[in-house]
């Protein structure tokens, strides 16, 4: 008993000693040039998961006090996560519905709105494929089995994917073999595993694989309607910072880097 | 409109009662089995069979699309014949089946535990063979538990969510259970859809509950009762 009281004593002095030295330790002294640090959330849409990252980190570099968090989902989930108080600054959706959702409930920062990007919709195999599918309308045919898709009422990929259906009159028969993917980036994996016999995601997606080989294009006109909005969330605490993030995605330095991953800037 | 709302509905109920069938023989006879088996890797087939049970479904979930995809041994396999299983509805089952068995297995163990051995003794003495013990004497003894073991499989397959998903993925009218139905309706904002599948699941729930502590009550009771008399005098 003795000695744990001891043991115990030691310890409770060695704690004791290591506050009072954290408290005592000479503070940094304020940088008095440089800005104070700024964290931003970014939520942004599953298909910008690779691009964005290069973009931030070069944003980084002429901003070295902000931290950025990116948060990547389906843009449907992300919008929902917003309305529900999520603590994002910065949000940028694949297709114009979402933000429109939230521009309605009055929680965009007004002004901030553009239109940033432009991307392609394409039909993709397994790069192992044997099926000879060449067109979207062989997703109506025997030879296919199963094709992914993101969920159509959440993820704007899959809202696409029912358009070129609605298109080519397809979708009766490719409702039943729809395999719903949470974001685009799940559809893509499930065509990578081979599980399914083709999937829909954009062109940006299928670059980023050597898993899957992309076998038709959308047609124009819904290519034309892809846009990838970006807006500050108006209960941002940082949205000075937030609003300058967004010019450098619209800098010449930030289009180099969305053109070579394969986005259409607008 | 309905059609859709309810087809999660449909898909669960075949999915739940067909492996909760599964589950209980395989679950019963694994407890048998180990119940008898005494050789050295007795604890490693126990920790495999509990596996499931302490893994997080999406472990579970990986594992069987390793297995069952087209790349895993029994993807490959079931090939041969022309089958598939991985995005198809006997996923949904066995996605259910395998996380629900521990569940089975565990409590049929320690409902054939707690049958007195004095009375499998006194059957044997009369010269039953081990096989009519088990089906006349053990299990009708240890049936509480083994259908208290029952009611907890059905109510863990049918909240199965990660395993399904990723065995079985969500195709509306085919492997949409109950629970990846609330999941995508609720990311897509389909509050009608949420408040109707919740409402189902919470009243079967309560069912399940309420069945539960029936059994439970049984089993307390019987076990209290010992068939053979303490004292011959």
């Amino acid at each position: 008993m003795k000695r744990i009281r001891s043991i115990a004593c030691i310890v409770l002095v060695l704690l004791l000693a290591l506050a009072t030295m954290a408290g005592c330790a000479p503070k940094a002294a304020p940088p008095a040039a440089q800005a104070p640090p700024v964290s931003l959330t970014v939520s942004a849409a599953a298909s910008l998961t690779d691009v964005l990252k290069e973009v931030d980190s070069a944003y980084t570099q002429t901003k070295p006090n902000v931290t950025i968090t990116p948060t990547f989902g389906g843009s449907g989930a992300l919008q929902k996560q917003i309305e529900n108080g999520a603590p994002a600054d910065v949000f940028i959706s694949a297709a114009a519905t979402q933000v429109d959702a939230l521009q309605k409930e009055q929680l965009l920062l007004d002004g901030t709105r553009k239109d940033l990007l432009g991307n392609t919709v394409v039909l993709i195999v397994p790069s192992d494929s044997t099926l000879s599918i060449t067109d979207f309308k062989d997703l109506a045919t025997d030879k296919v089995k199963r094709v992914a898709i993101g969920d159509p009422k959440s993820v704007p990929c899959g809202m696409y994917a029912n358009q070129v259906f609605q298109e080519d009159n397809i979708t009766d028969k490719v409702k039943s073999k729809e395999v719903i993917g949470s974001d685009v980036r799940a559809v893509l994996t499930d065509v990578e595993s081979g599980n399914v016999d083709a999937g829909i995601v954009f062109s940006t997606d299928a670059k980023t694989s050597t898993k899957v080989k992309v076998v038709a294009n959308a047609p124009d006109d819904i290519n034309a309607k892809v846009v990838y909005p970006v807006a500050v969330i108006k209960a941002s605490k940082n949205a000075d910072a937030a609003k300058d993030y967004l010019n450098f995605l619209s800098s010449d330095q930030a289009k180099t880097i969305f053109e070579k991953y394969g986005f259409i800037v607008k | 409109m309905t059609e859709t709302y309810l087809s999660p509905l449909w898909i669960s109920l075949k999915t739940v009662l067909t492996a909760t069938a599964i589950t209980f023989f395989m679950g019963i006879a694994a407890a048998r089995w180990m119940a008898r088996y005494q050789g050295k890797f007795r604890n490693l087939i126990d920790g495999i069979f509990i596996l499931p049970l302490v893994l997080p479904p999406t472990v579970v979930g990986l594992g069987l699309l390793l297995l069952f995809g087209i790349h895993g041994p029994l993807g490959k396999l079931l090939k041969l014949f022309g089958a598939s299983v991985v995005f198809s509805w006997p996923a949904t089952v066995i996605a259910a089946a395998v996380v629900a068995f521990p569940l089975m297995y565990m409590t049929a163990c320690g409902a054939f535990e707690q049958v007195e051995i004095n009375i499998e003794n006194a059957a044997r003495t009369l010269g039953a063979t081990e096989w009519r013990i088990f089906w006349s004497v053990t299990l009708p003894l240890a049936l509480p538990g083994v259908a208290a073991g029952a009611i907890l499989s059905l109510a863990r397959s049918l909240g199965e969510f990660g395993a399904t998903l990723m065995l079985a993925g969500s195709i509306p009218g085919r492997t949409t259970t109950i629970p990846i139905a609330i999941y995508f309706a609720v990311e897509a904002g389909d509050n009608n859809q949420t408040i109707l599948l919740v409402l189902i699941v919470l009243a079967v729930a309560f069912g399940l509950l309420a069945a539960l502590a029936y059994w439970k009550r049984r089993a307390t009771n019987s076990g209290n009762r010992s068939l053979i008399p303490q004292n011959i005098d």
